[in-house]
């Protein structure tokens, strides 16, 4: 109660030639930075910390400063892995993006809302439901005493789902969904007076898609693509949990050098390993944000 | 408006569905015939019986759970007065601020994630025995409750938490929702948590599921810093018996989905009831007054 009285009392002078508001307070808020410290303080130490010590360590060559660790994570077994993971994830990104789009616009323009909301739900579920259930229900499906591999005699035809197409086909189960959360609303904001204008104005369906709607959706289409690049590319559990090692994938070395399986003095490597992966990721998300605040600007 | 789209376009919307239906659909069901269908053995339902009195499985699960409420709890507690201050200030330079910061950790990945941490952990033994601090090490990191989980898992949900509730909240005007309620003699908090909260349920939810199902599923932070929640449990009780773990698998989807009906359903009730609430709570409060 005092604080209140004495607030109004300091905003007083607005308040008095406010005749029809007398209890107004002021709409100044608290400041807005202190709202956002302890955000801003939690971050600094549960992030900026790790990401600091990880640095330190990939630029630290038997204790002095050198760059011996990133040459290293960039030959041999560590540079097969790493294009082994970017070309899982260009891969599977692609596909998912399409698969994503063609499924969301199904939906999007479906009248049954009940489908709608199904799909949606059930995408929010899928896009998370990576990591090790998954790698399972994937070998209890199509592992080598999988139920269809077993009963279609898959493995016959050379079908094997720890290689390169298995974790395609495994990491789709995830990517697609997400590709469905990230494009939905932005179909959803494609009025339909655009469409009706276009149409009226004598345009074909395609005209209207090749002119309004991709050039609409394209930053979130592009964004949605890198974004499904970014997770395909830093999963870990599904392929650690599915086929080893016997893909390889730069996630996998870094954890085998963490836990020490291979040769002794090589965490260092491994971090050099992570910078590496974040400059990739970094790159990516410097393409990703740009277009998502051009996707912004139109749908609104 | 339905008929402005041209008609040519319901099979391809029909086999698109179809398609997407048996994709989803059948690694699901294949993996219950898997666990209910052994070889040599015929139709059996041990894989599920045994679950409960399986090895370290409650334990596991309970960590995982109480994890998962914890991040979400902390995710929400962090993230929405940042949002809210953004949105009400209409500070451009804190927006673009909290922008960065909130996307950084989708740059760094899980894996690295976990090597800073690690890296960060060993200076507990390493530099800080002698210290105070190095209790505060040991602390987090114990193996009942690892709060260095959590805070793994906060930096892992921002980005996705943060996000849900801008989307949220450019949805609603809240400065005038703010202004309004506090024109009507609505202190801070009550315009906060009776006004602007009702309006982002939908992006609080949104956050939530999308913490809760991140953690309930995390494997790789936990697995390399050593600790056995779910996902971590899962994987050790395969190498013994491939049918339970693939049986817990399918549990786990089974209980995330149930858990986020439950929440969808919740937060639906109470919006039935906030709907009618204001009127009576207004009525309430000026025969107080």
């Amino acid at each position: 109660m005092t604080s209140s009285l004495i607030t109004s009392s300091s905003s007083g002078a607005g308040a008095a030639t406010d005749v029809r508001r007398p209890r107004r307070r002021g709409l100044k808020a608290p400041g807005p930075w202190l709202a956002a410290l302890p955000l801003l303080a939690f971050v600094a130490l549960a992030f900026g910390l790790p990401a600091v010590a990880m640095f330190n360590g990939a630029l630290t060559v038997n204790g002095s400063y050198g760059l011996g660790n990133l040459d290293q994570s960039l030959h041999g077994a560590y540079r097969t892995a790493l294009l082994g993971s970017l070309k899982l994830a260009a891969v599977t990104a692609g596909i998912g993006s399409v698969l994503g789009l063609l499924l969301a616009q199904a939906v999007v323009t479906s009248r049954g809302r009940a489908l709608r909301e199904a799909v949606l739900t059930a995408s929010g579920v899928l896009a998370n439901f990576g990591g090790v259930p998954l790698a399972f229900a994937f070998v209890a499906t199509l592992g080598n005493a999988g139920v269809l591999t077993t009963r279609l005699g898959l493995d016959r035809h050379g079908w094997s789902l720890y290689s390169f197409w298995g974790l395609t086909l495994t990491y789709l189960y995830f990517l697609v969904p997400l590709m469905v959360l990230t494009v939905a609303p932005a179909l959803d904001g494609l009025r339909p007076q655009w469409r009706e204008a276009a149409l009226n104005s004598g345009a074909s369906a395609w005209q209207y898609w090749r002119h309004v709607g991709i050039p609409v959706l394209l930053p979130t289409l592009l964004g949605g693509f890198v974004l499904l690049f970014g997770s395909a590319f830093a999963a870990y559990a599904t392929a650690a949990a599915m086929v080893g090692s016997s893909v390889p994938l730069v996630t996998l070395q870094i954890a085998d050098a963490l836990s020490g399986n291979v040769l002794i003095g090589q965490e260092n490597v491994a971090l050099a390993l992570s910078l590496d992966m974040i400059l990739v990721a970094a790159l990516v998300m410097a393409v990703h944000l740009p277009l998502q605040r051009r996707s912004a600007r139109w749908l609104a | 408006m339905a008929r402005l789209i041209p008609a040519g376009v319901r099979p391809w919307r029909g086999v698109v569905l179809g398609a997407a239906g048996l994709y989803f659909l059948v690694p699901l069901i294949a993996a219950l015939v898997f666990t209910v269908d052994v070889p040599g053995q015929g139709f059996t339902l041990d894989s599920y019986t045994q679950i409960f009195s399986a090895d370290g499985f409650t334990t596991a699960l309970l960590l995982s759970l109480g994890l998962g409420l914890t991040t979400v709890a902390l995710a929400l507690l962090l993230t929405l007065p940042a949002a809210l201050a953004v949105r009400l200030s209409g500070s451009g330079r804190l927006r673009s601020v909290l922008e960065v910061v909130c996307t950084l950790p989708l740059v760094v990945p899980p894996v690295a994630l976990v090597a800073g941490i690690g890296t960060v952990l060993k200076w507990g033994p390493d530099h800080l025995a002698t210290t105070p601090l190095y209790e505060t090490f040991v602390a987090v990191q114990d193996p009942d409750f690892p709060v260095v989980l959590v805070l793994a898992y906060v930096v892992m949900a921002l980005p996705f938490v943060y996000r849900s509730l801008e989307a949220g909240l450019r949805a609603v005007d809240v400065r005038t929702l703010v202004e309004a309620a506090r024109d009507l003699g609505a202190s801070w908090p009550r315009a906060i948590v009776s006004v602007v909260l009702p309006n982002l349920r939908t992006a609080l939810l949104n956050a939530s599921f999308l913490a809760l199902a991140l953690v309930l599923g995390e494997f790789t932070v936990a697995q390399l810093l050593g600790f056995q929640p779910f996902a971590v449990w899962i994987v050790q009780a395969s190498g013994s018996n491939a049918q339970l773990s693939v049986a817990v698998s399918l549990l786990s989807l089974v209980l995330t989905w149930v858990l986020l009906l439950a929440l969808t359903a919740v937060f639906r009730t109470r919006a039935a009831r906030s709907a009618r609430a204001p009127r009576s709570d207004k009525t309430k409060k000026e025969a107080g007054a």
